[in-house]
């Protein structure tokens, strides 16, 4: 019997199993768009009929990082930017876990950046959600990595000098295996795409763009969008790299003008997962490492044995 | 200085082959019956630079470097770059003969290879020489190897020429260059070394050597190892089966290590973009179920410092290494210093806490990381060893039966299902994995995957359950409850089960020398001979710097008038913690330190002693503060 017993114990369930009984109320601002982040991810759990022991939310530091406080399953809420690497380590430690990563904008394009382009580099088998305000929130209001040039903030006072990071360039070209945007307007879009992300075999970028009213009040996340995949006027394969790029290049600059173009941009699903790769190389069991642990007949080997040998 | 010793020393250029040579040749000694410990000097660059290594070979154990040597092998810097008139310090060719006299004793043997070195260019050698009475063998070594197989191999002749003048049988070395090299390499190495062998019979009076070496027997099997070898078994032993790193010298040892070893055992090694990523995955593997560990040296520790506060805020168990080298910033990458520890002592953030062991040598480092780990995941509480570039690379011998332990795959303080199912929930459905109630301030926690176990590991403060709260009396207990451990682990590290702050030399003794890590060794060779001088001092290595062993300190400063406190570092790091934890005695202590990136030979311990304790002087720090190193 395995030690996790949640694990694949999946049924249908209801979107409310998510939520955390009595305790405790979300703390983010009325009309904030990690709300519909929030929903998007419960009704895309309830619709996989996932456990919620056998899902593991970890998120960094900012509005975004309460995520999982409000979201009921395993969770650990982490440090500014770090939600990345111990994710992707307890995804390695027990293959079995869903392991889903969150952040904001600074937490994930900025201290964490380092983080995200290794972990969309390796491909880990996992789904990254950046709740991209365009702002710092829980510090209140400073410029973040995607605001546009120009932003004014109490750190800026004479408008950002700097150009804005272009999110889904990045880490198509970093190596995510899937890339998409969606907006917190439209959380039916979300929960779709959140489902697709997690069923992907692969690092899984999700840029969710989310309202900030108390600190962003102009940003474009109010606008209606545009789902590039329904929309007549688009035309991509999203399993083509270059089609990709092109899309998601017109996209950011789009974004910046004012238009909010969302939907799927890049799906791969030829490559490996770095789990899959490294199990390929001789470097990651075959069994979850974890369960090993938890397994009374399980023969730990002593050095003595193996390794003296050749020192002696 | 003793005569019933082999030091040899061989030298060269980084990349020469001075490591490994040298490694083969304290095997060899080793299979031979003798006690064998290794120094290893060399400089932060990758090919060329003068390197050297030592080898101390008796029939009694060695527990240092001893002081100076008695033959010197120069091998010449086949990478030397810098012409003698360009140079910004010196000759380099002729740096493995010229930057390795000082040291050597009296009546010493040099054997040089005159198809690399030219002695003319040595100021005053032969005057040298003569005053020193030392025995010159000048062997064109290069002609030699080129003539039987590759220039590379002069290693090999001048092992042979050693076997013949110091009265080796040459047998060991043959057998392990067969277990060791492929067939190719075997057969000149072979012949070259037979060459170099009957070259030195027929041409010089071998029948009355001018040195010869003790022979010794073991009386159980010995193992060759570095601290870095018994810190990754005792890991591997402990159950640990992931690792994350990011190298950086000298714990890249370890790393290593541990990465070629995993796969063997089903285990992980990843090598991550920095070091603060390497900290974090030990932490999310650690928390998904495994035991886990990750390290480096003092600037990627310092990147560490963030997630180490997180590992002990969310109660996740995790093992670092930090191996010391001489600071701040990058300072010398390949020497050894022990400037590091009040680094790993008080860094993060906050009231934090973790257990700190500071091994003394290789037997230690491995029952310690042991421990270590069993601390951590018992205690959920973040654990560090703390070493250096000393010990890290020094090899020794060590009873193979040291390491005859039982493997230990139990994963400590973690709750099971079944029990789950009647613990304590809050009314969201959480387990209460942080509940103020818990034997020794210990609350088990659960698995992601468990049934019945859900809860917010969080690195803010939090309620039973893990929701964040800024409750102040919520806060109160759970800072309670954490530092409640502290205490406990103190009692269990008490309780003698590992070796730990070896305390050494007669009992009674009126003085006492204290130092804490890879300095012990040389300490107790020194206590030996002030001992043997009629002087009366005993030491003590202490080995746990946090929590601190306050009990056995305080009686050990109790029993003795004065105490000497050696360390590697100019600010006096462990005295100064010492002081702090205890409170008293600060009267006692004198301090003997050494920052210049060679750690201490015994004499200058001695040598301390005498001046500060018994004559009462202010000690010459300031010479051993400035003098550079003797060959750096
Ligand atoms: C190392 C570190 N630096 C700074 C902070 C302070 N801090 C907390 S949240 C935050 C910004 C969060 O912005 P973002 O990631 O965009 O998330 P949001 O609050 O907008 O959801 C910062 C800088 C911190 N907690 N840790
Ligand atoms: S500050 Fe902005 S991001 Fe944070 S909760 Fe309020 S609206 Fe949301």
């Amino acid at each position: 019997m395995s030690a996790f017993n949640a694990i694949g114990e999946n049924v249908e369930r209801d979107r409310n199993e998510y939520t955390p009984g009595l305790e405790p109320q979300p703390t983010w601002c009325p009309g904030c768009g990690d709300f519909g982040v929030l929903k998007a991810l419960k009704g895309a759990a309830a619709e996989l009929g996932l456990s919620p022991e056998e899902m593991l939310v970890v998120t960094g530091i900012g509005c975004s990082g309460k995520l999982n406080s409000y979201f009921d399953s395993y969770g650990f809420h982490t440090i500014h930017g770090r939600s990345l690497p111990i994710a992707r380590a307890a995804k390695l430690a027990n293959p079995g876990l869903t392991v889903v990563a969150a952040g904001g904008d600074g937490d994930g394009y900025g201290i964490g950046g380092n983080h995200f382009m290794h972990s969309a580099r390796e491909n880990h088998d996992m789904t990254y959600i950046v709740f991209n305000n365009e702002i710092f929130g829980l510090t209140k209001g400073q410029t973040s990595p995607t605001s546009p040039k120009g932003h004014k903030s109490k750190t800026q006072p004479h408008g950002s000098a700097k150009q804005p990071l272009r999110p889904l360039s990045m880490s198509l070209n970093a190596g995510a295996s899937y890339v998409a945007r969606t907006a917190a307007v439209n959380p039916n879009q979300a929960k779709d795409i959140i489902v697709e992300a997690i069923e992907h075999d692969g690092f899984s970028h999700i840029d969710f763009l989310t309202q900030c009213p108390t600190w962003n009040k102009d940003a474009k996340q109010y606008v209606p969008y545009i789902d590039i995949n329904d929309s007549e006027d688009y035309d991509i394969d999203i399993s083509d790299r270059k089609s990709a790029a092109d899309m998601m290049y017109e996209t950011e600059d789009a974004l910046n003008e004012g238009t909010v173009l969302t939907g799927r941009y890049y799906h791969d699903e030829e490559r490996p997962s770095y789990q899959q790769e490294k199990q390929n190389i001789g470097e990651m069991p075959e069994e979850p490492l974890a369960e090993r642990y938890f397994d009374e007949d399980y023969e730990w080997e002593r050095s003595y044995d193996m390794f003296l040998d050749k020192h002696k | 200085m003793t005569d019933d010793e082999l030091i040899w020393r061989i030298a060269g250029g980084s990349g020469d082959g001075i490591a490994s040579t040298s490694q083969n040749f304290a095997k060899a000694l080793m299979r031979s019956g003798l006690h064998v410990f290794t120094h290893r000097h060399y400089p932060s660059r990758i090919r060329g630079g003068h390197t050297y290594t030592e080898i101390r070979a008796s029939a009694d154990p060695v527990k240092s470097r001893g002081d100076g040597y008695n033959f010197l092998l120069a091998l010449g810097d086949s990478f030397a770059r810098n012409p003698q008139e360009n140079a910004y310090y010196g000759n380099e060719e002729v740096k493995p003969l010229s930057e390795n006299l000082d040291e050597l004793r009296e009546g010493g043997v040099i054997v040089y290879d005159s198809g690399l070195l030219d002695t003319s260019e040595i100021e005053d050698f032969d005057e040298r020489v003569e005053e020193n009475g030392w025995h010159v063998y000048d062997i064109d070594l290069r002609t030699m190897a080129r003539e039987h197989g590759r220039e590379v191999m002069r290693n090999t002749a001048g092992v042979g020429v050693t076997c013949a003048i110091a009265g080796i049988d040459t047998e060991w070395i043959e057998n392990l260059m067969r277990d060791a090299m492929p067939e190719k390499i075997l057969d000149p190495n072979l012949e070259i070394l037979q060459a170099a062998y009957d070259l030195v019979q027929e041409e010089y009076d071998v029948d009355a050597p001018d040195i010869s070496v003790p022979e010794g027997e073991h009386d159980e099997e010995q193992v060759l190892l570095s601290g870095s070898d018994a810190i990754a078994y005792g890991a591997l032993d402990e159950g640990c089966r992931f690792i994350a790193g990011y190298p950086m010298t000298p714990w890249t040892e370890v790393f290593t290590i541990m990465s070629q070893n995993l796969p063997e055992v089903g285990g992980i090694s990843e090598q991550v973009e920095d070091e603060i990523a390497a900290a974090a995955l030990a932490i999310g593997a650690s928390h998904a179920g495994t035991k886990a560990m990750s390290g480096s040296s003092g600037g990627g520790f310092a990147l560490m410092s963030e997630p180490l506060g997180l590992a002990e805020m969310t109660e996740t168990p995790v093992v670092l290494v930090e191996a010391m080298r001489a600071g701040p910033s990058t300072g010398m990458p390949t020497k050894p210093e022990q400037g590091d520890l009040e680094h790993v002592l008080y860094t993060s953030q906050g009231d934090s806490h973790r257990v700190v062991f500071a091994p003394a040598g290789a037997e230690e480092a491995y029952h310690q990381t042991r421990k270590a780990f069993q601390i951590a995941y018992e205690y959920q509480i973040p654990s560090i060893v703390l070493y250096d570039q000393k010990n890290g690379g020094e090899l020794q011998n060590v009873p193979a039966s040291v390491f005859d332990e039982e493997p230990n795959g139990d994963i400590g303080s973690v709750i099971s299902e079944e029990d789950l199912a009647d613990a304590p929930h809050d009314p969201s459905g959480k387990y209460n994995r942080f509940q103020y109630e818990g034997e020794n301030g210990v609350s088990q926690r659960s698995i992601p995957g468990q049934k019945g176990g859900r809860y917010l590991a969080t690195g803010n403060e939090h309620m039973p359950a893990g929701h964040i709260a800024e409750d102040p009396d919520n806060r109160v207990y759970q800072v309670n409850r954490r530092m409640e451990k502290l205490e406990a682990i103190r009692a269990e590290l008490d309780d003698g089960e590992v070796p730990n702050n070896t305390q050494y030399g007669p009992e009674d003794a009126e003085y006492g020398i204290m130092t804490f890590g890879s300095q012990q060794g040389t300490v107790e060779e020194a206590v030996d001979r002030l001992n043997d001088d009629g002087h009366s001092v005993k030491a003590l290595g202490v080995s746990e710097m946090a929590p601190y062993p306050v009990e056995q300190v305080s009686e050990f400063l109790e029993s003795v008038d004065e105490c000497l406190v050696v360390e590697m570092n100019a600010s006096a790091q462990f005295r100064g913690l010492t002081q702090k934890e205890i409170g008293k005695y600060g009267e006692k202590l004198s301090s003997l330190l050494k920052y210049n990136g060679n750690p201490f030979e015994p004499e200058e311990i001695t040598e301390g002693f005498v001046t500060s304790i018994v004559e009462g002087e202010e000690l010459p720090t300031h010479e051993t503060k400035f003098v550079p190193a003797a060959s750096d």
